[in-house]
């Protein structure tokens, strides 16, 4: 007998008579927030700062300015672009060298990139949430995770949602996804929160309405 | 269950030591209570938790009801992305499954994310013996490995360590393990931590395999999901080759959709946050993104057999987000090591018995180390009635028999008689307060001594209650 099916055969054993399971009752809310595209941008806004993420508002004709100014305030000389971001983004930055994620590059070339900017999949507001899945305007896992520096732009209204709930639709599970709620942290030192271990120690969020 | 805690001695002789400790006393009910009020504010900003907590549990429910369709459902989405399953009855075969996993990439290192189902399997010391380096990359985690220790949370595994001994173990042993800590090293957490970052940085850029748990699996998707906070997690899960996943079977849930339940529950129960910094959700293997081999290991290690049991088996809905160690009163005074295993507190109590049996004299003992408060049940947010299962587990005990117990049926019998006997309850309580002043603290006697060991006798008034009613009131 394999493991698989002695598993399986006890699993079949310890339930034997027991009582079917009721249906899952979903009473719960699908929304905490009011639906209203502004009180959810500003929630949004308000629960990113407050998990130390960095957060600007622009209009979408502000924003190469916008980001131009953010890489230049880092100090930053190159920034890693994924293919599919939309060139006009970093049109402003003309004093950084752009590079980009090839299939061949190793982390440790990674690691020497200054800043990372990407577009998301999906924010959450009630939870302070960006969603990336690697569309073309995120890329990889990996270039959010090795740089120290990661500023994502969020469109709103139409990439911002109230809830988890309502977040989890929008997404493929057949993609790989990676939700950041603020930069790394960890509380593990007397549960004093200490921001930045392992991944990028700066998050900037640019939330561009249109 | 893991080696590190095989002799360990029963709970009532481990929590004895442990509650004469001040200094981890300090640190535990510093943490304990530090993390309790801020999960209670977590909670209240959701109108709907009765709800969601409802939910949560029901489809845990209905997860374990099905759990043979689910898990082939699992393994054939899983396969079907790319990802390779495997079955492990026990321990031992899930970490043979690892270690001629790891030998076939041709590496002698690992890096890890913390996963408490691993730690169950001893899968460290099982890799060690094969010659494999395994490294813990989360920094508690870290903080136990490099001092040698063992957890005694299951979200902080160091909560028992101030800063000061952290200082201590990295500027002791990190040089032993990698690149050691740097000059001047302080206590204060920021440099703590930057120390940990440096340190574990050099181990992920050359990492070839990875190995993880996960919080979760869907069952429709064949999507793992693992929640934390460092970025080591993602770090392990995206940068290796080779990515090796030893999870529970109970882990599963049926639907993508489930995970808006516990996505909210899970972290503002164990971090008290709204939502932990990082989640990574993967299905198989994705082209040109992260490992291009994974490999998930479905563990059994006990679980069927927690599923046979009718009233024990709701602690298979545990998602280990630890908030009833938190609360608990015996937990916050004994610590986590007192339990003997790497799952502590109410549910470990309650979830160590059944996966291990309850032959051992540290599992025998286990389903006693609570007051049945029900704070534990209170903050579950799958709703495991922890009390329920410990007075179930407490009856297996005794009908196991053993001396304490004998005398401790024949001592409730006796009380049983005195208590149907009102004179005699009454003389009884005169005489005794009477002779108070010559009464020893502990029980003495054979039988009372073991009982006595962890209980002082409570001080007897100056006469009776009734007595003293009758002069004053009646």
């Amino acid at each position: 007998m394999t493991s698989r099916d002695r598993i399986l055969t006890r699993v079949r054993t310890a339930l034997a008579g027991a009582p079917q399971a009721p249906e899952i009752s979903r009473d719960y809310l699908s929304t905490h927030t009011a639906d209203d595209p502004a009180i959810v941008l500003d929630l949004l806004h308000e629960n990113l700062a407050d998990y130390r993420a960095i957060v600007h508002r622009t209009r979408a004709d502000g924003l190469p300015g916008l980001l131009a100014r953010l890489l230049d305030e880092r100090g930053s000389r190159t920034v890693l672009a994924p293919a599919g971001l939309p060139p006009q983004w970093l049109a402003g930055a003309t004093g950084v060298r752009k590079v980009e994620d090839t299939p061949t590059a190793t982390a440790q070339e990674l690691d020497a990139v200054d800043s990372v900017v990407t577009g998301c999949a999906v924010a959450i507001a009630e939870t302070g949430t960006i969603v990336l899945d690697g569309g073309a305007d995120q890329g990889r896992r990996r270039i959010t995770l090795i740089p120290d520096h990661h500023i994502c732009v969020v469109r709103a209204p139409e990439q911002v949602v109230a809830s988890v709930p309502q977040a989890l639709p929008r997404l493929d599970p057949g993609r790989p996804s990676t939700w950041i709620s603020g930069p790394s942290a960890t509380s593990d030192i007397e549960l004093d929160r200490v921001e930045g271990v392992h991944g990028p120690r700066t998050l900037e969020v640019v939330l561009v309405e249109s | 269950m893991s080696g590190t805690f095989v002799g360990m001695p029963s709970f009532p002789v481990a929590a004895g030591v442990a509650v004469t400790d001040e200094r981890l006393r300090g640190n535990l009910r510093r943490a304990t209570h530090t993390i309790r009020d801020k999960r209670a504010v977590a909670v209240g900003e959701l109108a709907d938790w009765g709800a969601l907590r409802e939910a949560g549990k029901e489809i845990k429910d209905r997860t374990l009801r099905g759990l043979d369709g689910y898990l082939v459902e699992l393994e054939a989405a899983v396969t079907a992305a790319g990802g390779v399953v495997h079955w492990a009855s026990d321990a031992d075969e899930a970490n043979r499954i690892v270690v001629d996993l790891v030998r076939a990439t041709g590496e002698r290192e690992v890096v890890k994310v913390k996963s408490m189902a691993t730690q169950e399997i001893g899968l460290n010391e099982a890799l060690e013996a094969a010659g494999i380096a395994a490294f813990e990359t989360d920094l508690a985690e870290l903080i136990v490995q490099l001092g040698e220790d063992r957890p005694s949370h299951i979200l902080v595994p160091a909560i028992h360590r101030n800063r000061e001994e952290i200082r201590e173990i990295f500027v002791r042993t990190m040089s032993e393990w990698g690149r050691p800590a740097p000059e001047g090293l302080t206590d204060s957490p920021a440099e703590l931590a930057e120390a940990a970052r440096v340190h574990l940085r050099e181990k992920f850029l050359r990492a070839k395999v990875g190995i993880s748990g996960a919080n979760f699996m869907v069952a429709e998707t064949g999507t793992l999901v693992v929640v934390e906070s460092e970025g080591n997690g993602r770090m392990c899960l995206t940068l290796p080759e080779t990515l090796i996943s030893v999870v529970g079977i109970e882990k599963v849930v049926p639907s993508w959709r489930d995970l808006e339940v516990f996505l909210q529950t899970l972290p503002r129960s164990s971090t008290a946050e709204r939502m932990n910094p990082y989640t990574s959700m993967w299905t198989g293997v994705t082209d040109g993104d992260g490992p291009e081999a994974f490999h998930l290991v479905l563990l059994d290690n006990g679980r069927t057999a927690t599923l046979g049991d009718e009233v024990g088996r709701q602690a298979l809905r545990c998602i280990r987000c630890s908030a009833c160690l938190n609360v608990c009163p015996v937990y916050e005074r004994a610590g986590g090591h007192a339990y003997g295993s790497v799952y502590p507190g109410p549910i470990g109590a309650i979830l160590s018995p059944q996966l291990r049996g309850i032959r051992s004299e540290v599992d025998a003992s286990l389903p006693f180390a609570s007051s049945l408060c029900g704070a534990c049940y209170e903050v579950c947010p799958v709703a495991i009635d922890i009390p329920e299962v410990l007075v179930h587990l407490r009856e297996r005990v005794v009908e196991q028999g053993g001396k304490g117990h004998r005398l401790e049926k024949a001592a409730m019998k006796a009380a049983g008689w005195v208590l149907n006997h009102p004179g005699a309850l009454g003389a009884g309580e005169r005489l005794a307060s009477k002779t108070r002043k010559g009464h020893p603290k502990k029980l003495p006697g054979p039988g009372g001594r073991q009982w006595g060991q962890s209980r002082d006798l409570p001080q007897l008034p100056a006469e009776p209650f009734r007595d003293w009613w009758k002069k004053n009131r009646a």
